[in-house]
């Protein structure tokens, strides 16, 4: 390329249509960074990666947030001042030092429902980002590299499924279905929200394997998903954990969607679940705030801080982002 | 036209009847019997009548014809505009109760699209080079992401209709005045509209102000962008290109969102109890009306599908690289 | 003397601290000159011929002046420079393939990009198609979008855009880089051609590659380490190079027409060394055969022989000697 200093390569533009719309995740360009063609991480890099890792605000501030809520689902629950579905006092109390976001409707101390919900949102947030992150790779994956008509059918499936609106199904499936777990959620919420990583992908892949590198790989006699998996997937390291983290955002807030509907596993209680039964319970009218505004804040805050930090492990990957 | 055309409309096709197909399939594939399910809703008493009523409906919804039959009696319906009777609001067809319901739905919908794309799109392109609007909107932009529809909506609701009262809480026109062209009932329309509309509103909005800020900053380090700086163009006019690039993006981003956007229309609809085809899909749900619920599932496919091909119009209209390649132009 | 280039010092900003890219460069290019610049890539050679025209958000002017046509180039004032883009300096930039934008016709980019500086399209038209004629396009270029035509076309109508205005002087970017041997003895030919009629008054042209040089180039400039190693006529570069980098860069081309690697040089071990902090003395000392002692101090940029400048204290040693005994056989 140029003379002196072309470390900063291109960056790229977004995914469009990933669920949290507008979050740049790096897209059809090759990935920043690491420069393409070397291995992705090699010793230096991961120091250089740390080194900029623990420098950049927005990282540090996104994850410390993250790490303070993920900490109250796992062990807020063993701290819960009350149990969570008994009733435990008067409705409607204000909130108080004895009740720190007041009573629900049923006498229900609110805060000790947050700490248990936080639990459910963050396993189905997850099993979604990671079954969407699967299907997408694969899919991306075996459409870029072996392209033809294979792609072609994949592109189709993909394009059906982006078009069937994934709450209208599940609500038509719901309604049948009276019973369901955690893990269903997730999985449904995985099953419905690949298309966008799987598109990103495929362009990515498609990229990738007309490089020098992959070529020697072909002729060095290694098979097709060798390849895939050990040339062309660390390549794409830094795009993988972005995508990833925005699966697990959006699906958060999907779950919230499906809860506030009724829709969310029948057993257990997740934020989605307290607005649902605020509203149901006529929070609104009797202006029981305390009851529906804490789920939904801590909710914002917790994918919030996802966004945050995904921006600052872009800036760390990269460097042309970074304020100079 | 050619073959970008033809493909793109083979692709809606297989789309509709991929729909279609999932939307006949899931009442047959579901465990338990609907119409067991619906029959558990008169508390009969004697078995006699229980099984004379479980024929009646069976032959009534044709349950009990081979699913050949089945599934093409469907189709055959369904090209008559035939969706079926529903049962909430017995005797009433599903295709009026859709009628009536997708005007309120479709005046959120449109709206909070275009006007979140319009000035998302615009706000973001000037947040990518001024500091101070980068520094407010962008913040914002991903707080309102982040913010569950649901909850934004209570919050709203709450907020704006509950304590200050400047609008009503629920409901799709005012209570108690006669449906006509009077400026009373047009005023009810509007201020029961605000709310809901506001809360699509403002999600989607943050989405493509961020979305347009980065590809516009994107856009202004490619090459052709620093060609025209090199000659000397006018910063309008680098603007003006990278913006007019950056759309088309955000264009077909805007066909994949169209989902999400629709699930969060939904909800809120559902909040604000909101006359539209969500809320009535949650009624259909909730009551067990399962050819509403299918009419309307089918309908809303329907939708995303013509507004994907209106999309794909405006993509055709704005990218030359689209244009060409359909005359089959393109070297 | 049309463009006269002194003392420039320009910085890339990086996060590792300032990387002295051009360092304290001084020369001139005469009225319809083309002068070829020659390096390693890093060598700062890119950085120089940009900065005569646009400086790059990362880039700073740190010192030094460049004057062309009699007139200061205000090359750290952006705005003030506008005015002499596409007029008096333009470039062919490295990356002239893509650097028309996909998504107007070629006629409307052009007639934008006019508009910015002030001129109308119609006024040139006519000699707009005469050159784009001249480059081997077809008329109908200016109703076509950049994605319709190959790589190579894209550069030619690049060249052309970049040149409408007869601009006094043509920073040419590696433009025969990407292309195959025959493209680029044709490219060498059109960028002479433009000269020879007029279009440019004279030329920079930046490449790694001197066998283009030894073609279309009047004089040839090495550039090593953000420092200017050797200026003569290319002839004399060619034949009879002073600079103990230029010798090695020759060596390594086999035979004229074959291209070094651009990452290293066979035959001198070694890597350029850091700009971040460059060492004190000769830059090329630790990869040169004939460092000694006095290398340590850095070599000043001097005319040895006429026309023929080089910053070595070897070759000063060398030429001053055979002067020496030039004389002594005289005087005898």
């Amino acid at each position: 390329m140029s003379d002196v200093d072309q470390a900063a390569t291109s960056s790229a533009p977004v995914a469009p249509g990933a669920p949290l719309t507008g979050v740049r995740a790096p897209g059809a360009a090759p990935v920043g960074g690491a420069p393409l063609g070397r291995k992705a991480y090699s010793g230096g890099r991961r120091w250089e990666f740390l080194y900029f890792a623990v420098r950049n605000k927005k990282l540090v501030l996104g994850l410390g947030v993250e790490i303070i809520f993920v900490l109250a689902a796992i062990i807020g629950p063993y701290f819960a001042p009350y149990p969570p579905k008994q009733f435990v006092a008067p409705a409607f109390l204000h909130p108080s030092a004895k009740h720190l976001f007041g009573t629900s409707y049923f006498g229900q101390d609110v805060f000790s429902l947050l700490l248990y919900s936080l639990r459910n949102s963050y396993l189905v947030g997850f099993l979604g980002a990671a079954f969407a992150g699967v299907i997408g790779l694969g899919i991306g994956f075996i459409a870029g590299w072996r392209g033809g008509w294979l792609d072609e059918i994949l592109q189709t499936f993909t394009y059906i499924v982006v078009m069937i609106p994934s709450l209208v199904l599940l609500i038509v499936i719901g309604a049948y279905l009276k019973s369901h777990s955690a893990f269903f959620e997730g999985v449904f919420i995985g099953v419905t929200t690949w298309p966008w990583v799987a598109r990103a992908v495929r362009a990515q892949t498609f990229t990738l394997r007309q490089r020098d590198f992959v070529d020697l790989a072909r002729l060095s006699g290694k098979r097709g998903p060798a390849i895939v998996l050990k040339d062309i997937a660390p390549n794409m390291a830094s795009y993988i954990l972005l995508a990833f983290i925005l699966l697990f955002g959006s699906s958060m807030l999907i779950a919230v969607n499906y809860d506030f509907l009724g829709l969310g596993p029948t057993s257990g209680i997740s934020l989605g679940d307290m607005l649902n039964l605020a509203e149901l319970w006529s929070g609104l009218q009797l202006h029981l705030w305390w009851w529906f505004i804490p789920p939904g804040a801590a909710m914002t805050i917790m994918v919030a801080a996802l966004l945050v930090a995904n921006v600052g492990l872009d800036e760390v990957f990269n460097p042309k982002l970074r304020e100079t | 036209m050619t073959r970008y055309f033809a493909r793109k409309i083979g692709l809606y096709i297989l789309a509709f009847w991929a729909g279609v197909t999932i939307d006949w399939a899931i009442p047959r594939l579901m465990p338990g019997n609907p119409i067991e399910a619906y029959l558990a809703r008169f508390s009969l008493n004697s078995q006699g009548s229980w099984t004379a009523l479980y024929k009646l409906f069976s032959k009534a919804f044709g349950y009990n014809l081979p699913l050949w039959d089945q599934y093409w009696h469907y189709w055959d319906n369904l090209f008559h505009g035939n969706l079926g009777i529903s049962i909430y609001a017995f005797p009433e067809k599903v295709t009026t109760m859709v009628a009536q319901a997708a005007p309120y739905t479709l005046a959120l919908l449109v709206p909070a699209i275009v006007l979140s794309y319009v000035l998302g799109n615009r706000i973001g392109a000037i947040a990518a080079r001024r500091k101070i609007l980068d520094n407010t909107v962008l913040p914002l932009g991903y707080l309102f992401q982040a913010m569950p529809y649901a909850w934004l909506a209570l919050a709203a609701a709450f907020y704006l209709a509950q304590l200050e009262r400047w609008f009503p809480v629920q409901g799709g026109s005012a209570v108690g005045i006669a449906s006509g062209f009077t400026w009373a009932y047009i005023w009810g329309l509007v201020s029961h509209w605000f709310l809901p509309f506001l809360t699509v509103f403002l999600v989607s909005f943050g989405g493509w102000s961020i979305g347009m800020r980065n590809l516009v900053i994107y856009e202004l380090e490619t090459d052709y962008a620093r060609y025209l700086r090199a000659l000397g163009a006018r910063s309008r006019l680098v603007r003006r290109y990278a913006y007019r690039n950056a759309v088309l993006p955000q264009l077909s981003g805007l066909a994949l969102a169209l989902g999400t956007v629709i699930g969060g229309n939904i909800v809120t609809e559902v909040v604000f109890q909101y006359p539209g085809l969500g809320h009535l899909i949650y009624i259909a749900a909730t009551d067990q009306d399962y050819s509403l619920l299918q009419g309307i599932f089918i309908f809303i496919i329907a939708g995303v599908l013509v507004a994907n091909f209106l999309i794909d119009i405006v993509y055709i209209v704005i990218d030359p690289r689209t244009r060409l390649s359909m005359q089959g132009a393109v070297a | 003397m049309s463009l006269s280039v002194r003392n420039l010092r320009i910085a890339y900003r990086t996060l590792r601290g300032d990387v002295q890219a051009v360092d304290d460069v001084t020369f001139s290019v005469a009225d319809g000159e083309i002068m070829g610049l020659a390096g390693e890539s890093g060598c700062g050679k890119s950085t120089l011929g940009n900065s005569l025209i646009y400086l790059e958000g990362r880039m700073r002017h740190l010192g030094g002046t460049v004057e062309l046509d009699g007139k200061v180039l205000p090359i750290s004032d952006d705005r003030a420079m506008n005015r002499h883009r596409m007029r008096d300096v333009s470039i062919i930039p490295q990356y002239a393939m893509s650097a028309l934008n996909p998504t107007k016709k070629i006629g409307v980019l052009a007639r934008d990009l006019l508009k910015s500086r002030g001129t109308k399209l119609a006024k040139v038209l006519p000699e707009f198609r005469r050159r784009v004629a001249l480059v081997g396009l077809p008329d109908s270029v200016l109703e076509m979008y950049p994605f319709e035509l190959s790589g190579g076309m894209r550069q030619r109508a690049t060249m052309v855009i970049s040149t409408l205005l007869n601009p006094s002087l043509l920073i040419a970017d590696e433009v025969t880089s990407a292309l195959d041997v025959s493209n680029q003895r044709a490219v060498g030919e059109l960028l002479t051609e433009f000269r020879d009629r007029g279009y440019v008054k004279s030329m920079i042209v930046i490449t790694h590659d001197l066998s283009i040089l030894a073609q279309i180039a009047d004089t040839i400039m090495v550039m090593y380490a953000g420092k200017l190693a050797e200026k003569a006529d290319a002839g004399t570069i060619i034949d009879r190079p002073l600079h103990p980098y230029t010798q090695a860069l020759l060596s390594s081309l086999p035979e004229v027409g074959v291209r070094y690697e651009e990452e290293e040089l066979t035959g001198i071990p070694g890597r350029p060394p850091s700009l971040l902090d460059p060492p004190a003395g000769c830059r090329f000392r630790d990869r040169c055969p004939f460092a000694f002692d006095k290398c340590a101090e850095e070599p000043p940029f001097v005319e040895l022989l006429p026309g023929h400048q080089v910053a070595c204290w070897k070759a000063a040693q060398d030429v001053a000697g055979s002067a020496e005994r030039e004389h002594e056989e005289a005087a005898r």
